[in-house]
């Protein structure tokens, strides 16, 4: 289907199915319950999952393929989220020329960027990246913020490009020249997809369950359903085997005649464009970009997400993405009265002890449990949680192998 | 001429810190030929070895304070350092006084007993592993260890101040000849500076003229041969890594009053360590430790007012363009060797 093998195909219409159910798949507990701070399944978060899995996805198209480590990828996504908003306030609240611009501006920093950077390989490659998202950080911080406003007074440029520390937001007096500067109430109006308002979504009661679809997730869910499609290609294409032959071996690839530089420079392109749709997305569902998004540790957060998950896997980075947000939304709110609640039914002094021993894991402590992760998956499994399922799997299969040899013949020795 | 020199010396503190973690990194890639990126972690624990160390040494008892009561009659209480009782009540106030000192002793054998745990347990798993391995498990340790210590001493910076004998401020403008109070320098900041060059000295100088430092210097040029020789080079390796550790912490350490540790200072400096390192050339010590003082010197002569009129912003963003610069047009650093990261 739609130029992809079988097992492509099957891999796809999986993600579909999970993305397109993920308000009930994400919401498995009822509402009130104990288990309800488990729930996943709201609007804000759901979008989180899919926008940071486009972020992991195009990180993945760069690193999993060449093997070149990009610390500075979230420059990227905070141009792309203030180039949205700069449509937002000119032009008006649809998401799609905002995204256009996101992706069409991030990519051209990433041109630049790119051909710098990739002059150099291994560690001197991840520094100047990093160098460039710094940079791109501090001058978004200050310089840029900085009042530009001509003599028309407009007050378009009064907080600069990027509005500094407090960030880039709308305004009343935005233009939005194709759209209505304010709504019938007199408020700013939200970003929407040709009137369907980002922010609006359905409920649905099912007994004590509830379930929000909201229509700025099931816009975030195609896009990624899209860029998840495209990078499958990239993949299977030949200019992925070229990209692959990079990370295996550069030199070999070189005596064949072929000048890796061009192949390179478009991955890493392309991976800038997936970044810059991501923090376009971002925009979009919360009208706000701030220059921290373009913080290093911005950078480094999609690494963790691309290796937790598997890199160089198809699913892997839109997993890792997954579990990193879910850890940091889900895990951070539970407190020690929560868990004096859960170990409730043993003995006082055993309880105290687990608590004691699980609190500094949990709450504002959840970083800890993320860099412990992280390190046993580097050590234990460099493929992500990608390998570890497929290590569970061959586990079960060898079992089922094993099962079906005793009680057919037994193979000879070879 | 007189704003020069003070940008010189501002740049100077900022530049040893610099220098220091860019040395200890050097060390241990160029002894094992591991990126550490856990190194920014290191000098944050030894800062808060400095904080650990004067907390310990004011560790009290209450004593009742003779023929005072309070207003309901209860006897009044005194907290007293079990150190006073020790060395007297001088001795003990001078003690704590120097504590940020004196935790160098503390800190010294903490480090270097890191540093093994870290090379034995972690790093020495990754020798063979590739370089973006070796990255990512050290960038993990980092965050766990930065939430161990977030864990025990909070999120809030926790200010430790330098003996009171450094306190004040030295007149560089009346010795040099200028308007008196033209450059004027805190004390503390000249510690560190001789401080620095002091450690950057010892080890050089351990590296050069003992056997020990002879036999890493050809483990770093060719450890196949080393070894064939009959030498146990990943021993001294290792020892190399417990040093590299102890300069991180101790560069922490003394760093502790000019800027008070919180729980991500390590992260922040490492940063730009690296930039440093790299500027420097990958695995050239006397490149770092150039590399590092270069860097912050250029840092504080960004910020002059001066210079921030005319192009606004630059302090911020000149180390990296810096870097940019170097990588492009000097692509090994300015003393980078050959065939080092090239691969």
């Amino acid at each position: 289907m739609l130029g992809l093998n079988k097992q492509d195909t099957k891999l796809l219409l999986l993600v579909i199915t999970l993305t397109m159910l993920a308000p009930f798949i994400l919401n498995p507990f009822p509402e009130g319950s104990a288990m309800a701070q488990f729930n996943a399944g709201y609007p804000d978060l759901m979008q989180r999952f899919v926008i940071f899995g486009i972020f992991a996805i195009g990180f993945n198209i760069l690193f999993g393929l060449t093997g070149y480590l990009s610390f500075g990828h979230a420059a990227f996504l905070g141009i792309g989220s203030y180039a949205a908003m700069w449509m937002f306030k000119i032009f008006g609240m649809n998401v799609l020329p905002a995204l256009g611009l996101s992706v069409v501006m991030s990519g051209m920093f990433a041109v630049l960027i790119g051909y710098v950077s990739l002059r150099r390989s291994g560690i001197y490659f991840s520094i100047l990246t990093l160098a460039f998202a710094m940079m791109s950080y501090s001058l978004a911080y200050s310089v840029l913020a900085t009042d530009m406003d001509g003599p028309d007074k407009q007050g378009l440029l009064q907080k600069g490009l990027t509005g500094g520390e407090t960030g880039l937001q709308l305004t009343l007096q935005d233009p939005r020249i194709l759209g209505s500067q304010t709504t019938a109430q007199g408020n700013i109006p939200s970003p929407s997809l040709f009137g369907l308002e980002m922010r609006s979504a359905a409920e649905m009661n099912i007994g004590d369950w509830v379930f929000t679809f909201s229509a700025g997730y099931y816009f975030s869910a195609f896009v990624m359903l899209a860029a998840f499609y495209l990078s499958i290609r990239i993949f299977r294409s030949p200019f992925g085997l070229v990209l692959k032959s990079i990370k295996s071996n550069q030199q070999r690839l070189n005596y064949t005649g072929m000048n890796p530089k061009p192949y390179m420079l478009a991955a890493f392109v392309i991976s800038g464009m997936y970044a810059g749709l991501a923090g376009g997305l971002m925009a979009a569902m919360d009208p706000l970009a701030g220059p921290e998004r373009m913080f290093w540790t911005a950078s480094g957060e999609v690494v963790l997400m691309t290796i937790l998950g598997g890199v160089g896997t198809l699913i892997g980075p839109v997993l890792g993405a997954g579990a990193i947000k879910y850890m940091e939304n889900i895990l951070s709110k539970i407190n020690s009265d929560i868990l004096h609640t859960w170990f409730a039914f043993l003995p006082d002094g055993l309880e105290d002890l687990l608590v004691t021993i699980i609190y500094p894991f949990i709450g504002k402590g959840w970083h800890l449990t993320l860099g412990i992760i992280f390190m046993l998956v580097v050590i234990f499994l460099p493929g992500g949680l990608v390998q570890g399922g497929q290590k569970i799997a061959a586990v079960f299969k060898r079992k089922k192998a094993s099962d079906e040899k005793t009680d057919g013949k037994t193979t000879p020795a070879e | 001429m007189d704003a020069i020199i003070l940008q010189i010396l501002n740049g100077l503190d900022k530049g040893s810190a610099y220098a220091l973690i860019a040395l200890g990194l050097t060390l241990i890639f160029g002894t094992l030929g591991v990126v550490n990126f856990a190194h920014g972690a290191l000098f944050m624990i030894g800062a808060f070895c400095a904080v650990t160390f004067s907390r310990f040494l004011s560790v009290s008892h209450e004593v009742a304070v003779e023929g005072e009561v309070d207003f309901l009659g209860n006897q009044m209480m005194r907290d007293v350092p079990y150190i006073y009782d020790w060395f007297g009540e001088a001795t003990g106030a001078a003690i704590i006084d120097w504590a940020v000192p004196l935790s160098i002793i503390f800190a010294i054998p903490v480090m270097i007993g890191i540093g093994f745990a870290m090379e034995r347990g972690l790093v020495k798993h990754f020798y063979k592993r590739p370089h973006a391995d070796q990255i990512l498990v050290t960038f993990g340790l980092a965050i766990v260890l930065q939430e161990v210590i977030k864990y025990f001493y909070g999120a809030n910076p926790i200010p430790t101040p330098a003996p009171s004998a450094f306190t004040g401020s030295f007149d560089f403008g009346a010795l040099l000849g200028f308007d008196p109070g033209s450059i004027i320098y805190p004390y503390w900041r000249l510690v560190y500076f001789g401080f620095a060059a002091l450690i950057i000295g010892a080890v050089f100088a351990f590296l050069q003229f003992t056997t020990f430092g002879m036999v890493v210097r050809a483990g770093m040029a060719d450890r196949e041969t080393v070894g064939l020789l009959g030498i146990n080079i990943d021993k001294r390796f290792t020892i190399m890594f417990g040093i590299a550790a102890a300069v991180a912490g101790l560069a922490g350490v003394m760093y502790t009053p000019i800027n008070s540790p919180n729980y991500h200072m390590g992260m922040d400096f490492l940063v730009l360590s690296f930039v440093v390192v790299v500027v420097g050339g990958m695995g050239s010590l006397p490149g770092a430790v150039a590399a590092g003082f270069l860097l912050g010197i250029l840092e504080s002569f960004a910020s002059m007012p001066r210079v921030l009129d005319a192009l606004p912003g630059i302090n911020q963003i000149i180390i990296y363009l810096v870097a940019i610069i170097i990588l492009l047009t000097r692509p090994r650093g300015l003393m980078g060797r050959k065939g080092v990261m090239e691969e």
